[in-house]
């Protein structure tokens, strides 16, 4: 076993991608994630790899796509205003189907917002950002060790299917200071990239990168290809943790992040007044596990609580997956505002109709 | 029978969107022409940008990428720093480098890149029909400067190459024209000198090639290679802008 390790958030995330066999790495400073750019600056020339702080984020994620398309693992980071930046970009490779892994260390919004910790990129990050017909597979970390898992499992996602995968955290979780093991992972097999515009090196026909599909049926043709890849990775890659929802419950949280841990520690005080609520905890925010939401619909007594670090955004996925059958309530704080747990359980007792 | 004139290889087969006496043609042989003479077909890779030569990818024989509107120097910095041992050239609109672009391409050559840049100056927006570039003359009529561009409320042209040149990581700069066959001659010397610099490992290139866009300018193309003599070539002179390996700065 690999030993454990003390490390920031931050700083872990680089130090995964690094094992990952990320080659380049494009970012641009934006608080809360330069740590993980000033990381990679110290780390990837001492291995070899590129690291380069590009002119913005827009240059950043074009750099991405030009090394994606050279085959190379690649990673960018930014924080949700440079997000935004990177959306056009971001909707090239998806549409030129390109493997790399995007890091959101969230802060709240709209505009320049603020710097603490959010969640309030979920809709851009879910539902589109750029634009056109794609989706971008969404891991939400909840830990350190998870960030450092997820990163590497993220590089093995974006290769086998061809597709951008973003890591989604927040401040918290970036400046947490926790144990973690970078555990020797068994090499996966996946798909070669023939498809890689690297020179042509002896290859008959030339590669081509791109996402223009000028005549409609065309156009059609490859977002039907996007689409049934999309159906794929909702079939294989839904991941969620359940937590306390074996027995009759009261109520379900349904939070994601960092967040979640507060929830659980809600749940906790609830439990010593008598009052059981379990918690849904969406690992990846797309595909979004719907199928968490029909193992536990029936036992719930309220319903659920989407509770998030947003104005309600990911609450209308829990409406969609839970689809009428059962009342849906919402509790957020927004702006950088992180919700304790008493708070949480206050609102829990208001629906559930306090101690039983 | 020998032959004495033929397709370059690092141009396919196909026939091009370009519309009659467009000098976007001339242009891609040029650099054809050089990458075959160097020999470097198979570790080239090309970056197409957006605007009339946005299919440039279905020409070239080399490994090709389509980058969005301006960000091309930003898509070849990605490939050459993942592939260091390619030869990476960016070829762009003046629409595409000098306005959306402008960010990608200066901060590319500040960083001395050793990337090459092809940038065709037609003084206009071809693809989308005729509007005013930020290359676009003084008095210049276009779609979107239906009075001619008025320099009180639109600006002046940018100098791209120049510009350019003022830069320490930009290694060689020099500023052609296409519209007789001397200057196409002086013009291949041009591009092939600047991928023969980027082979040398000494930093980025950029030659500016002036234009000619019939369509749009509304000329036939013997007039329009008179107006870009009469009209483009006095606003942006031609020659070499900078040149570190002989210490010439313009
Ligand atoms: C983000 C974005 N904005 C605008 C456009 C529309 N557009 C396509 S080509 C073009 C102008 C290209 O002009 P130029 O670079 O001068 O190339 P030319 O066609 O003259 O060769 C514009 C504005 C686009 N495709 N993407
Ligand atoms: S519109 Fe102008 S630049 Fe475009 S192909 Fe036609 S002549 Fe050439
Ligand atoms: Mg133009």
């Amino acid at each position: 076993m690999a030993q454990k390790v003390l490390m920031k958030g931050n700083e872990a995330i680089g130090e995964a991608a690094i094992h990952a066999g990320c080659q380049c790495f494009f970012g641009y400073p934006i608080t809360p994630q330069t740590e993980v750019a000033a990381y990679m600056s110290r780390r990837m020339p001492k291995v070899g790899r590129v690291f380069l702080q590009a002119e913005s984020e827009v240059a950043a994620i074009n750099m991405v796509y030009g090394a994606a398309g050279a085959g190379v693992r690649v990673m960018t980071s930014s924080s949700s205003p440079g997000i935004s930046l990177k959306a056009e970009g971001i909707s090239y490779i998806a549409g030129a189907e390109l493997p790399c892994v995007i890091l959101n260390i969230v802060r709240g919004g709209p505009g320049l917002g603020g710097i603490q910790p959010a969640q309030s990129d979920y809709f851009q990050a879910t539902k589109g950002g750029g634009h056109g017909d794609y989706k971008l597979v969404v891991l939400a970390p909840s830990s350190v060790q998870e960030m450092v898992d997820f990163v590497q499992d993220a590089f093995d996602i974006a290769d086998k299917y061809r597709t951008p995968v973003m890591i989604m955290g927040d401040g918290m979780l970036g400046q947490m200071m926790e144990p973690v093991e970078f555990k020797e992972r068994p090499k996966k097999e996946l798909p070669e990239k023939t498809w890689a515009a690297n020179g042509l090196r002896g290859r008959e026909k030339h590669n081509v990168i791109n996402s223009l599909f000028l005549k409609p049926e065309e156009l059609e043709a490859h977002n039907n290809k996007l689409q049934e890849k999309y159906r794929e990775i909702e079939k294989n890659e839904v991941r969620y943790e359940l937590y306390n929802c074996d027995e009759e419950m009261d109520l379900v949280i349904v939070s994601y992040g960092t967040l979640a841990r507060i929830c659980k520690n809600a749940i906790k005080m609830l439990k010593k007044e008598g009052i059981n609520v379990g918690l849904i905890r969406p690992i990846t925010l797309w595909p979004y596990p719907v199928e968490a939401f029909d193992k536990v619909v029936d036992k719930t007594k309220h319903g659920f609580i989407s509770v998030e670090m947003s104005c309600g955004q990911m609450v209308e996925d829990v409406q969609l997956a839970v689809n009428g059958r059962k009342p849906v309530h919402f509790y957020g704080r927004s702006g950088g505002m992180v919700p304790t747990p008493a708070e949480i359980a206050n609102k829990i007792k208001g629906i559930v109709g306090g101690a039983k | 029978m020998t032959v004495v004139f033929d397709r370059p290889k690092a141009l396919l087969d196909v026939p091009t969107h370009y519309c009659p006496g467009c000098t976007h043609g001339v242009i891609h042989r040029l650099v054809a022409e050089v990458i075959d003479e160097l020999g470097i077909l198979d570790k080239t890779i090309g970056v197409a940008p957006v605007g009339c030569s946005v299919l440039a990818y279905d020409y070239f024989a080399c490994d090709m990428y389509e980058a969005a509107h301006g960000r091309a120097p930003a898509v070849a910095t990605g490939i050459k720093r993942a592939v260091p041992d390619s030869v990476v050239f960016t070829y762009q609109g003046d629409g595409d480098l000098a306005a959306i672009g402008t960010a990608e391409i200066i901060h590319a050559a500040a960083r001395g890149e050793k990337i090459t840049t092809i940038f065709v100056n037609n003084a206009i927006y071809g693809m989308t029909g005729g509007q005013m570039a930020p290359t676009t003359l003084p008095g210049q009529v276009t779609e979107t400067s239906p009075y001619g561009r008025d320099v009180k409320t639109a600006g002046y042209p940018i100098r791209v190459a120049e510009m350019i040149s003022t830069l320490d990581g930009a290694v060689y700069v020099e500023r052609v024209s296409v519209d007789s066959v001397p200057n196409i001659i002086k013009a291949k010397k041009a591009i092939k000198k600047a991928f023969e610099i980027q082979l040398q490992g000494l930093g980025f290139s950029l030659v500016e090639v002036l234009s000619i866009c019939p369509t749009n300018w509304g000329l036939s193309p013997n007039e329009s290679v008179k107006w870009l003599r009469d009209n483009m070539i006095p606003y942006y002179p031609l020659g070499v802008k900078k040149d570190a390996t002989t210490g010439e700065v313009k």
